[in-house]
């Protein structure tokens, strides 16, 4: 760094100069922290056709390009973080010579006036022989633990004085102690990986298909030397194999042993909260005499063959699920099922054909509830099923299924959650559950009402008990006229709901009669709907409803009116199910996290010692006056800590007064000078 | 005329360690040794390996802070004090905070952290109005009302840590773990960091401005507390049982601290800067300290910061890969830890090589608060990841 600049100084050189400068280091430190954000800005590693919705095409091709789906792997942030490694060591390389000389060289031969030019100095006439006075400098610097070395002058002697040599090893720590962090994270890298998909030997699989069929330039040896992958695996089935997610595809990983997963368990806090996850492992490896059971949990892996295997997240693993189907539409039949999760079932309608497609299975719904002092809960509403009802057509709808009866304001319900696709909100189905607690008299009604017959049996007794008070009592034509409308305005609304009659009425009529024709087919919708009801209750013998029968009514009907949006032929009501969970594992091989770790440990040793231990330097230069008297020239200097030297400088330059000259009667002492005035300790109160 | 020998060894021979101490010392040694040795008997059969051995490395370490700090030894011992009082209250029984008056007022830890909050605003208006008339005594109540708010801060946390297990023996967990609960930490911790260099330096005039950031942290908290009822103890996930965990964010947030002392002192350089250039026979430029101090008091919080942080992300980067197989996954918390760590990084270069002014090193001071903020705060409101528990 002192050399002068010269132009002639060879290309290799310069290069060396440049790329081990300070302000070239701060300048990719800088670089490296702003690039380091972009990563986190974008989320990354996601589906390539998110990036594409959410860009544009245009877009979406720059971004690919410049890598910005995985930055932390893109060349240009990887020579980034390559530059700041070889600026680091060759700074280390260049600033080392002159630190060993630092460390080494006492400066015994510092000259008179240039001792006196430095920023701690004072001088004092003592009344003590030379000998004397440097017995006494040597003793004051070794009780310090300085280390000193003495120089003959031609009129005087010196003593050299240094302490604090670790600072320097602090500088060595730090530095070549994040060289050796670096390399430890290259070992673990995904370079061998990106370096195989630049020759072409390895290219990462994007289909969906079995791990078996994945051909074979996608699929790793076991004998890699680092990996990091995961596999789920359900509950008494086992693998041997893991999956390194690369970009929008993956690769299959060969382990070097098969992993059983006996079992799976959560445990749970009594507020319902998740308190541990562990697994119960079976380690199969021809390797062992007999196979390896242990149980891990989060934060508590196996270290097994140098792979550890964490227990990292968990999810269904094919739960066997009984299911009722109870038809919406009076055409299909009703019928029960039995699947698994991640299997499909061709269902049979009336008028086409379904698949059910089972995809999620969960024990406990745990949600925030606010009760009625505002406070917001946890509550469990119990198992659910998610599955996908998809048409001839091959649209889907998805659906949550809750088994239970959930209370909401203080009535049960049988809760759906519907949407068509998963970015879209959840809406629901609330059918209200019956004294019983169970969908019966729900379905009873519905049926009724789906029913022609059972339809014009409670239109024909109410019109009639209706007729009978009125004037038009005994006219058939108009009853007929009152029943037939009856018939088909309940018709529609189980078609199409409230909206759907509305939109029959707008359609039928001028718009000045809109509102009257709908407040006169309302009561008469009203009139069919409440005759339908009490014919269900009558057939289930009650004779006399009372307010929370008509409270279901309502519901009921909220409900009713609510299918024609619900997509479903069927409402499928979980009746049973045999849970089996899949753990999620993690799997990983990284020889370099010792490595790492040691780095990490000589950097933090190294840091420690650069703040605070500082490299001090004292001379002592004695010179023998005339009458046994003796001049003693101090000075000081420090590389960092320039308070607390000062304060230390200051008290030596005491305690020497002190014990060389005891007596101030004596007169014996003089301060010649002292430069220490300007860093006076400050005392600014 | 000769000394006699021992006369300079008196002089020279640094005094021991032991020599240096004195009945005070001992006296507060005796205490805590007692104290850590009573805790050892009493529960090291309810502890593990790991706990037993925290346990007995606090004896060293709170010994040496207390002889490096004197001041910090009464500190220690006001809030064991009141937090032993505080369990003592509870009795046992949860329900007591709700009936017992010295809970329900003074102890139970919600009250004892809204006492810490009401102390620190009280604090931050005596440091400002010491720092306009010049009163002595003025400033010196504001650094008595700070170790109060400090001290009821920190038996606010200890007794919290009691709470979570009296609630529920499975739910106990040192109070590291939540938004809320480091809130309270990051307040204690500045809090004394400023103080040991109030001390050190003698000099109470910056103590307004350091303040400021923590009030507004305490603002923070009350507002997190009073409209997220973040204050309610709730049990660990099961990510965050882990030993790591509780080394890990301590040392991370001694780095807060300091980084944002050092912003504060930053401030506190500018508006020096300002007034000695507008009005140097001013309040302000004649009372605030001088720019050396504050530069100085700057690099010494940002290395300290810095010292501590490095131990942070790499205690962070060793519970990663325990819990999630992998030290660095360049999940958002951990880049921007990186990202903070190098900024740091390039602030202490950049005055090595002694390139930019001071005022040039200030401003870039409060610019890494804001970094540090959004590592802190921002990466958990706007960024998905693995570290989700401080979700606002
Ligand atoms: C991520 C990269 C780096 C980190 C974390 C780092 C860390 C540190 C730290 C903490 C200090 C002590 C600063 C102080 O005392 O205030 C320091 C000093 C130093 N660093 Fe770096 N450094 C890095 C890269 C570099 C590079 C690339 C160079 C090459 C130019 C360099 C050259 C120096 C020098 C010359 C010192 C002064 C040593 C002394 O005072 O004896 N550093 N470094």
């Amino acid at each position: 760094m002192r050399l002068r600049q010269n132009h002639n100084l060879n290309l290799g050189t310069r290069l060396t100069r440049f790329l081990g400068s300070m302000p070239l280091a701060i300048t990719l430190l800088v670089v490296l922290a702003i690039a380091s954000v972009i990563g986190t800005v974008l989320q990354q590693n996601k589906p390539y056709a998110d990036y594409e919705i959410k860009f544009g095409t245009f877009w979406f091709e720059i971004f690919r390009t410049l890598g910005l789906y995985d930055v932390y792997s893109a060349l240009w942030f990887l020579l980034i973080l390559a530059f700041l490694v070889v600026s680091t060591s060759i700074c280390v390389v260049r600033n080392t010579p002159g630190m060993l000389r630092e460390l080494r060289r006492f400066r015994e031969q510092a000259q008179e006036k240039s001792l006196r030019l430095m920023k701690h100095t004072s001088s004092l006439i003592l009344n003590q022989p030379p000998a004397r006075v440097e017995e006494t400098a040597l003793q004051a610097m070794q009780a310090e633990g300085f280390r000193v070395r003495a120089h003959q002058g031609k009129d005087h002697r010196t003593l050299a004085a240094m302490k604090g040599g670790a600072n320097k090893w602090g500088y060595w720590l730090t530095h070549i102690g994040l060289v050796i962090i670096f390399l430890g994270g290259l070992l673990d890298s995904r370079l061998p990986l990106m370096i195989g998909e630049w020759r072409g030997v390895i290219q990462p699989e994007t289909r969906n298909i079995p791990a078996s069929e994945v051909p074979l330039e996608s699929r790793l040896q076991a004998g890699n030397h680092s990996f990091r992958g995961s596999v789920d695996i359900p509950e008494g089935r086992q693998a041997n194999i893991i999956f390194l997610p690369v970009r929008d595809g993956y690769l299959v990983q060969e382990l070097p042993y098969t992993v059983e997963v006996k079992a799976f368990r959560v445990e749970h806090y009594a507020t319902g909260q998740p308190k541990s996850f562990e697994s119960d492992l079976v380690i199969h490896d021809k390797d062992l005499p007999q196979p390896l059971e242990t149980t891990i949990s989060v934060n508590h892996p196996l270290v097994y063959k140098g792979t550890a295997i964490y227990q990292a997240n968990f999810g269904d693993g094919g739960s066997e699920i009984s299911m009722q189907l109870r038809p919406l539409l009076a055409t299909y039949p009703r019928m029960d099922l039995t699947g698994n999760v991640f299997e499909n079932y061709n269902l049979k309608g009336e008028d086409e054909n379904w698949r059910l497609e089972l995809t999620n299975f969960r024990l406990f719904n745990i949600n925030p509830v606010i009760s009625e002092t505002g406070e917001t809960r946890q509550r469990n509403m119990g198992p659910s099923f998610t599955f996908k009802l998809r048409n001839a057509a091959g649209e889907a709808i998805e659906y949550t299924n809750y088994m239970n009866p959930v209370m909401l304001d203080k009535r049960p319900y049988f809760i759906s959650g519907v949407r068509k696709s998963p970015a879209d909100p959840q809406r629901f189905l609330h059918i209200p559950a019956d004294s019983k607690g169970s969908t019966a008299r729900f379905f009873h009604f519905l049926a009724n009402l789906q029913d022609n017959a059972q339809l014009r049996k409670a239109a024909e007794q109410t019109t009639r008990a209706t007729m009978a008070v009125t004037a038009l009592g005994g006219n058939d034509q108009v009853t007929d006229t009152v029943i037939d409308s009856m018939v088909k305005l309940t018709r529609i609304f189980i078609n199409s709901g409230f909206d759907g009659m509305e939109r029959d009425i707008s359609a039928r009529f001028p718009p000045e009669q809109v509102q009257n024709v709908t407040e006169a087919f309302t009561k008469v919708l009203r009139a069919a709907l409440e005759s339908v009801y009490q014919l269900t209750l009558e057939q289930e013998g009650v004779k006399t409803p009372a307010d929370s029968d008509w409270q279901f009514y309502d519901d009921s009907l909220n409900a009713i009116s609510n299918l024609p949006l619900y997509g479903s032929p069927w409402y499928i009501q979980m009746t049973g199910f045999q849970q089996i969970e899949a753990s999620g594992l993690q799997i990983t091989r990284s020889p370099g996290m010792n490595v790492v770790y040691f780095g990490s440990v000589m950097l933090t040793i190294g840091v420690f010692l650069l703040f605070y231990i500082s490299h001090r330097r004292v001379w002592f230069y004695i010179k023998p006056l005339p009458d046994n008297q003796t001049e003693l020239l101090l000075a000081g200097s420090a590389n960092r800590h320039e308070r607390e030297f000062a304060a230390y400088f200051t008290r030596l330059t005491g305690q020497l007064r002190q014990v060389l000259a005891p007596n101030k009667a004596d007169g014996s002492v003089t301060d010649a000078a002292t430069n220490d005035d300007h860093h006076n300790i400050e005392h600014g109160r | 005329m000769s000394v006699p020998q021992h006369t300079m060894q008196d002089v020279f021979a640094r005094p021991g360690l032991l020599q240096r101490l004195n009945l005070r010392d001992w006296l507060w040694a005796a205490v805590v040794l007692a104290g850590i040795a009573y805790a050892f008997a009493s529960y090291h059969s309810a502890m593990d390996a790991y706990e037993q051995s925290f346990l007995l490395l606090s004896a060293p370490a709170v010994l040496a802070l207390g002889f490096y700090w004197r001041s910090s030894q009464l500190y220690v011992l006001a809030v064991a004090l009141l937090s032993l009082f505080g369990i003592w209250l509870y009795g046992g029984d949860y329900a007591n905070g709700e009936s017992v008056f010295g809970l329900k007022y003074l102890f139970s830890s919600q009250s004892a952290v809204m006492w810490m909050s009401a102390l620190f605003f009280l604090a931050t208006a005596f440091y400002f109005t010491g720092l306009v008339s010049g009163s002595e005594f003025i400033n010196k109540t504001a650094t008595a009302i700070t170790w109060t708010a400090l001290v009821m801060g920190l038996t606010g946390l200890m007794v919290r840590w009691y709470e979570s297990y009296l609630i529920d023996p499975e739910f106990g967990h040192i109070p590291v773990s939540n938004l809320y609960e480091v809130f309270i930490l990051f307040c204690v911790i500045t809090g004394l960091l400023y103080l040991y260099y109030e001390n050190h330096y003698r000099n109470r005039s910056m103590g307004g401005f350091v303040l400021l950031v923590i009030s507004a942290a305490v603002g923070f908290l009350l507002w997190y507390s009073f409209a997220r009822d973040a204050h309610e103890i709730r049990p660990l996930v099961p990510a965050l049982k882990s030993y790591w965990m509780k080394i890990h964010v301590p040392a991370n947030f001694i780095g807060y601290g300091a980084f944002a002392l050092a912003a504060m002192t930053g401030t506190t350089y500018l508006v020096k800067q300002y007034a000695l250039a507008h009005n140097p026979s001013g309040l302000l430029a004649r009372r605030l300290p001088s720019l050396e101090m504050l530069d100085e008091i700057s690099y010494k919080a940002i290395a300290l910061g810095f010292a501590f942080f490095t131990i942070a992300t790499i205690l962070g980067a060793m519970w990663a890969a325990e819990a999630w197989g992998g030290y660095w996954s360049w999940d958002p918390k951990e880049t921007w830890a990186l990202i903070v760590w190098l900024n740091y990084a390039a602030w202490l270069h950049l005055r090595l090589t002694k390139g930019w002014t001071g005022t040039h090193m200030a401003w870039w001071s409060i610019g890494g608060l804001l970094i540090t903020l959004f590592a802190f705060l921002g990466v958990n409101m706007f960024l998905s990841g693995l570290h989700s528990y401080g979700e606002l």
